[in-house]
């Protein structure tokens, strides 16, 4: 034994390049990294406003946040926009990618430079832009509306409302970047699979439905999970999009609610609780996420 | 083979249908930076270019100082880049190349930081800046991005495959030490990896809002996206104005993207085909 670990001491020595060569990430990640979430899970127990003495609270603050109203609505209005611009969104790039892969069609590189495009545009830009198209009475939507034959919309009278021009920007500045992820799966699959699907008379839905979904399901999981977890930290859309000091309607997200719960009202010690219910929230969905999406063994 | 011909149509009209609505927004911008406001805000709308730009561009520079932001940005991106760039490289190249006790455990440990949500971190590391005194300086901006698990994941899967083991033995038969193999051999060979690594670096400090004005006091500093949120805050009535300085803004970066996007794109599938 003790030969052993006089050897194993003698290689650390002699590989001491290496320790140092990547020390500079560790080192980094123990005082940004680990140091904060263990004085988080610290403060998250305490009361504190950044200046003052800390109070010890127990998990009382945690009780606080699951019954604030306005926390549970947080929650209620992430997952809607989550879920109003990632389904569609997901299902989209999906279609498009499996056009652009579909062997008669040319100019590959020009679709997908032109869809990518939107995703290297800036979230604050974003919110810019798309805020133009909406307004309550006038503006690029209510134009469209008009000219198709219905009626305007408030956009920014309702809830409702202002989670869909929210989900309008994800949808937009995610498609072409999911879609490049499908497109880089549906090349992986081998093309003597849809030669076969195509002698055997198979449509263009069946062999969507028969071939590329079930052969990409690694990919969707993959694309899944990062929508998930990007989806639920929603932040810079409701936080530029609000004009006025308070967010718009419908638009509190669970991260702009801790944002203004540490930066707005000093409440550090509550924010650093919220964070970490959070945390819990992004592992469940996530875990559920690879329950639903996983790559099944019997296939 | 009509049918053929008929299908080919209808995939490449819906194709196209896609492409406008991904590339309407920023005609649209352009739109809105060369007209008024009342132009733009007008119903129906004003579809076409006006004049304006040059005025725009004026009121820009009026209400903030976006040489400063600019600058600022330029700066902080090159620093972070620069340095991602050589920590992780070297960093992914150890990993890939060496054993040495720990290494896996060390690795495994790496990859398992990716899935910490990064806000759990954010009111604790703020903190961290202002006990150090570090509000309002670029240090707090640079200083915790210098090295990137992700980075080091990514040249490590390059290097892995792109770096024989004879070309390190020959390195070293040549008399190089661990951090000549390092900059004279691995390096050159990992000029790919690394160009897709320092486009996602530097894109994603040009992009990052929430940090930079958690911890930018004065705006002086700031950078271009929290100075296009202030600007939107505080001069609302002029929006002509707020779109030219968003055009300004993401126009560097749309170009620099037409010029390395096949690379760029490759390398974004390879990443997530391989992970």
């Amino acid at each position: 034994m003790g030969t052993k670990v006089r050897h194993t001491w003698r290689e650390v020595i002699r590989s001491r390049t290496q320790y140092l060569f990547i020390s500079p990430f560790y080192i980094l990640f123990l005082v940004f990294g680990l140091f904060p979430i263990l004085f988080s899970a610290y403060l998250a127990l305490n009361k504190w406003d950044g200046i003052g003495e800390m109070k010890y609270v127990g998990f009382r603050q945690f009780q606080f946040i699951i019954t604030d109203p306005e926390f549970l609505d947080a929650v209620k209005n992430t997952f809607i926009i989550w879920a109003m611009a990632n389904i569609p969104l997901l299902c989209c790039a999906l279609v498009v990618a499996f056009l652009i892969n579909s062997a008669m069609v040319r100019f590959k590189d020009f679709y997908r430079i032109a869809y990518y495009l939107p995703n290297v545009t800036a979230m604050v830009a974003v919110v810019i832009i798309f805020q133009s198209f909406f307004g309550n009475h006038y503006g690029f939507a209510n134009y469209i509306l008009q000219k198709i034959g219905l009626h305007e919309v408030a956009w920014f009278n309702s809830a409702l409302t202002v989670q869909m021009i929210i989900a309008s920007m994800i949808f937009w500045r995610y498609l072409g970047y999911n879609m490049v992820i499908y497109l880089a799966g549906l090349q992986k699959i081998p093309s003597d699979l849809y030669e076969a699907a195509n002698l055997d008379g198979a449509t263009m839905w069946q062999t969507f439905t028969r071939i590329t979904v079930p052969m990409l399901r690694p990919i969707i999981l993959f694309t899944v999970m990062m929508s998930t977890i990007g989806g639920l930290q929603i932040f810079t859309e409701p936080q530029v999009l609000a004009t006025l000091q308070t967010p718009y309607q419908g638009s509190i997200t669970i991260l702009l609610y801790m944002y203004r719960e540490a930066f707005k009202f000093n409440n550090f010690g509550y924010a650093a609780a919220v964070s970490w219910v959070m945390f819990a929230i992004i592992m469940v969905v996530s875990f559920l996420n690879w329950r639903i999406f996983k790559p099944s063994d019997d296939r | 083979m009509r049918s053929e011909t008929w299908k080919k149509v209808t995939i490449h009209l819906i194709l196209l249908i896609g492409v406008a609505v991904s590339v309407f927004p920023f005609y649209w911008l352009f739109v809105m930076s060369t007209n008024t406001t009342s132009a733009v805000f007008a119903f129906p709308p004003k579809l076409v270019p006006g004049n304006q730009f040059w005025t725009n561009v004026r009121s820009v520079w009026e209400a903030v100082d976006f040489t400063q932001a600019f600058l600022n940005t330029v700066f902080v991106a090159v620093v972070i880049t620069f340095f991602r760039l050589f920590f992780e490289s070297l960093a992914g190249f150890t990993f890939a190349k060496y054993k040495f006790p720990g290494s896996k455990v060390l690795f495994f440990l790496l990859l398992a930081t990716m899935m910490i949500p990064g806000q759990l971190s954010l009111v604790p590391q703020f903190m961290i800046m202002k006990t150090l005194g570090w509000l309002g300086d670029f240090k707090a901006l640079i200083v915790p991005s210098l090295a990137n698990a992700f980075g080091i994941f990514w040249i490590r899967q390059f290097a892995q495959d792109a770096i024989h083991d004879d070309l390190m033995d020959a390195g070293r038969i040549d008399g190089c030490n661990n951090f000549r193999l390092y900059f004279n051999v691995a390096l050159p060979i990992l000029r790919p990896g690394l160009a897709f690594l320092g486009i996602t670096a530097f894109m994603g400090v040009w992009e990052d809002y929430m940090w930079p004005l958690v911890v930018l006091t004065d705006s002086s500093k700031f950078t271009l996206m929290v100075t296009l949120a202030q600007m939107k805050t505080s001069h609302t009535a002029n929006y002509a104005m707020i779109m030219t300085g968003t055009l300004l803004a993401t126009l560097p970066l749309i170009v620099f993207f037409l010029f390395v996007s096949r690379q760029f794109i490759a390398g974004l599938a390879d990443g997530a085909v391989k992970s």
